[in-house]
């Protein structure tokens, strides 16, 4: 199993290796585009260019320029945007991940037990009223846009009952440290985790109940009924156990793609100046080394989720362990 | 709590179903699947349930355990277990009948175990839950079940997942796991079906050597005329949801009277002779439950439907021996030799 694991990382390594070159590739060796031009920004002088392009060694051949890239990237650390008037890209890529991480982090603690919860309530309890309307209240979060529920939360809790006893612990918003003050820091995280976490609850509360109904057609349940037990442990023990695979490869491609920047809209109605929001900017100004970072840093955490899917599914499942 | 009743009588029957019915909803009228079926288990015998596929041979052994679908399925009738009437039990003190006295081999070892624990812990957790006894005892007791069913190295096969063993090997796990509570009834559903024909005559003896042993009786779902002949005691062929014909083994082997068994009879390959050119088989598909035709069930396959053969056919009786059908008496042997030959209605 300790070889599987160790294979699977290697595995992730070579993968990462890959979505850099790409990257780096479309950045800076797309045909009809200078990248020097881009780096230097609109309206640069000739000189600058110049300058843009001896600094970034982008007048050598391509495989030199890559290793250049990557060596200021993650060696010497000292990538500069142009745009931003010399900001080093990664102290500003390292201030935003910590924020999205926690954002994300947290919602998918309450989407998980969510919905493990609303699909195990609707499957056991299946066809009463209570399936039936925490299925139509799950399709109604998946429909509602996570911005607008967040706007509306926001309208809500920081303007017309912020001075009310329910909403008068709200602060205002933006990121708080955790390190500085742990109880601020939750107290402005909660309501974005639940906007965000909203929507996925009812996914994966109606995906998870699909899964549990279908895994009741077959024979080992039978079995497990013909045996004596009882329908909770039926439920928990047997079918749960079978239905989580689908359950988790979502989790893995969702929770990459909402750590590597998917959670932009959330971020902006909160004021959360994480990932994604430092990817939109920078797109806006075509800033070309920090678009390369975040890329880079996003393509890292997918494939990081998906390395951690299947080391859960190793666990839960022996059939993937091989024998 | 239902204290273990010992048999009052220990000639009666173990299990006796009267007049069970079985009807599914759906999306129209509800469907009738099994009408009026009606049988005795006696102890330490094995019963045998033929017919084809869809003639609800697994229908009514799930609803006579309280495995359907109560949402999808209504189920009429009684079932007598022990003396209590156990369809009318409420779901909790059937789940202490369930395992424990009556428990099921289902059709298909490679589906019928959950495919992410071992067979120890699935048989462990039956012995669990129901009776008060440490997991480590639990796990004592199924790797002596594992022996005792013949899986070699037992102690070392309790830690092995579902798929790392063979189709005869889980069989034999899933019946380790229906003896573990001793049941007073075995209910095998083709215990057989899905396993090559050397490991299928290693688990008819093992079920065999239990009755032997442990007493237990056993009702065997077969569409496999052959392990009729080997195993039961007794004999129900089912046709489209009913009994077509009942009676001990002899007499459905020596004397069938339903032209539907004598079907099945001439379609068992004969050991001796010349080997024919094709097997005898039943021409057409069995009616589905939904439409039935008025009469005999049986009628529009029947070589020898007659005019009354439109109207519901009465039961024939003699001896234990029932037969669902128009034929009287003095024409069987004639009509039945044209199907089976001359040599078994000799008898």
């Amino acid at each position: 199993m300790a070889l599987t694991i160790l294979q699977r990382l290697f595995q992730m390594l070579f993968v990462m290796f890959g979505i850099s070159v790409l990257a780096f590739l479309i950045f800076f060796a797309t045909p009809g585009a200078d990248p020097a031009a881009r780096i230097a920004g609109r309206n640069a002088s000739p000189e600058t260019v110049a300058a843009v392009r001896a600094n970034f060694g982008l007048d050598r051949p391509l495989p030199i320029q890559y290793g250049l890239m990557m060596k200021r990237l993650f060696v010497t650390r000292d990538l500069t945007s142009f745009v931003n008037r010399g900001q080093r890209v990664i102290p500003q890529v390292l201030d935003a991940a910590p924020i999205t991480l926690c954002l994300v982090v947290g919602a998918a603690f309450f989407w998980l037990v969510g919905g493990v919860v609303l699909g195990l309530l609707a499957a056991a309890l299946r066809d009463s009223f209570i399936d039936k309307a925490s299925m139509a209240i799950a399709l109604v979060g998946v429909s509602i846009p996570a911005f607008w529920l967040g706007e509306v939360l926001n309208l809500v809790s920081q303007s017309r009952f912020h001075d009310t006893w329910l909403f008068a612990w709200v602060p205002a918003l933006g990121y708080k440290p955790f390190w500085s003050d742990p109880w601020m820091w939750f107290k402005t995280l909660l309501i974005p985790w639940i906007s965000l976490a909203t929507l996925y609850i009812g996914l994966y509360g109606r995906v998870l109940r699909a899964n549990l109904v279908e895994a009741y057609q077959e024979d080992f349940i039978r079995t497990a009924r013909a045996k004596g037990l009882s329908p909770g442990r039926v439920l928990i023990k047997h079918a749960l156990r079978t239905s989580l695979i689908p359950f988790i490869t979502l989790f893995g491609l969702d929770f990459g793609a909402l750590v590597g920047g998917q959670a932009l809209l959330t971020e902006v109605v909160f004021g959360l100046n994480g990932i994604g929001r430092l990817t939109y900017q920078s797109l806006q100004t075509l800033d070309l080394p920090v678009i390369l970072a975040t890329v880079i840093y996003a393509s890292f955490f997918v494939v990081m989720a998906n390395a951690l899917v299947d080391v859960v599914y190793v666990l839960i499942d022996p059939r993937v362990r091989g024998s | 709590m239902i204290p273990p009743v010992a048999n009052p009588d220990p000639t009666d029957p173990i299990l006796r179903v009267g007049g069970l019915t079985v009807s599914f909803a759906t999306d129209r009228d509800p469907v009738t699947a099994i009408r009026d079926v009606s049988f005795d288990v006696n102890p330490g015998e094995i019963l045998s349930i033929v017919g084809e596929s869809g003639s609800g041979k697994t229908v009514s052994l799930l609803s006579i355990l309280g495995l359907t679908d109560p949402r999808t399925t209504t189920t009429s009738g009684s079932v007598i277990f022990k003396g209590k009437r156990i369809l009318e039990l409420p779901d909790r003190e059937m789940r202490r009948i369930r395992g424990r006295e009556i428990a099921l081999i289902s059709q298909d070892p490679m589906t019928a175990l959950t495919p992410v624990y071992t067979i120890g812990m699935q048989i462990a957790e039956q012995i669990r839950a129901h009776q008060s006894i440490s997991r480590r005892g639990a796990r004592k007791r199924a790797v002596e079940l594992l022996g005792e069913v013949g899986l070699p190295n037992p102690s070392e096969m309790v830690d092995r997942f579902p798929h790392q063993l063979s189709g005869g090997m889980r069989q034999r796990a899933v019946i380790a796991m229906a003896l573990s509570c001793n049941p007073a009834l075995l209910v095998a559903d083709e215990p057989t079906t899905a396993l090559d024909v050397t490991v299928q005559a290693q688990v008819l003896d093992l079920l065999r050597r239990l009755r032997k042993d442990f007493g237990s009786s056993i009702i065997l779902i077969t569409h496999d005329m052959g392990v009729v002949g080997e195993m039961a005691d007794r004999v129900l062929v089912m046709y489209a949801g009913r009994v077509v014909e009942s009676g001990t083994a002899e007499q459905i082997f020596d004397d069938p009277w339903h032209p539907y068994t004598w079907g099945l009879l001439a379609s068992i390959p004969p050991l001796r002779g010349p080997r024919p050119e094709r097997l005898a088989s039943i021409s057409g598909t069995p009616p589905t439950p939904a439409n039935l035709p008025p009469g005999c069930a049986f009628a529009p396959r029947c070589r020898f439907r007659f005019e009354p053969c439109s109207n519901p056919p009465p039961r024939y009786k003699d001896d234990g021996h029932t037969a669902l059908c128009f034929i009287p008496p003095e024409d069987r042997p004639r009509l039945r030799a044209t199907v089976l030959g001359g040599e078994r209605s000799a008898a």
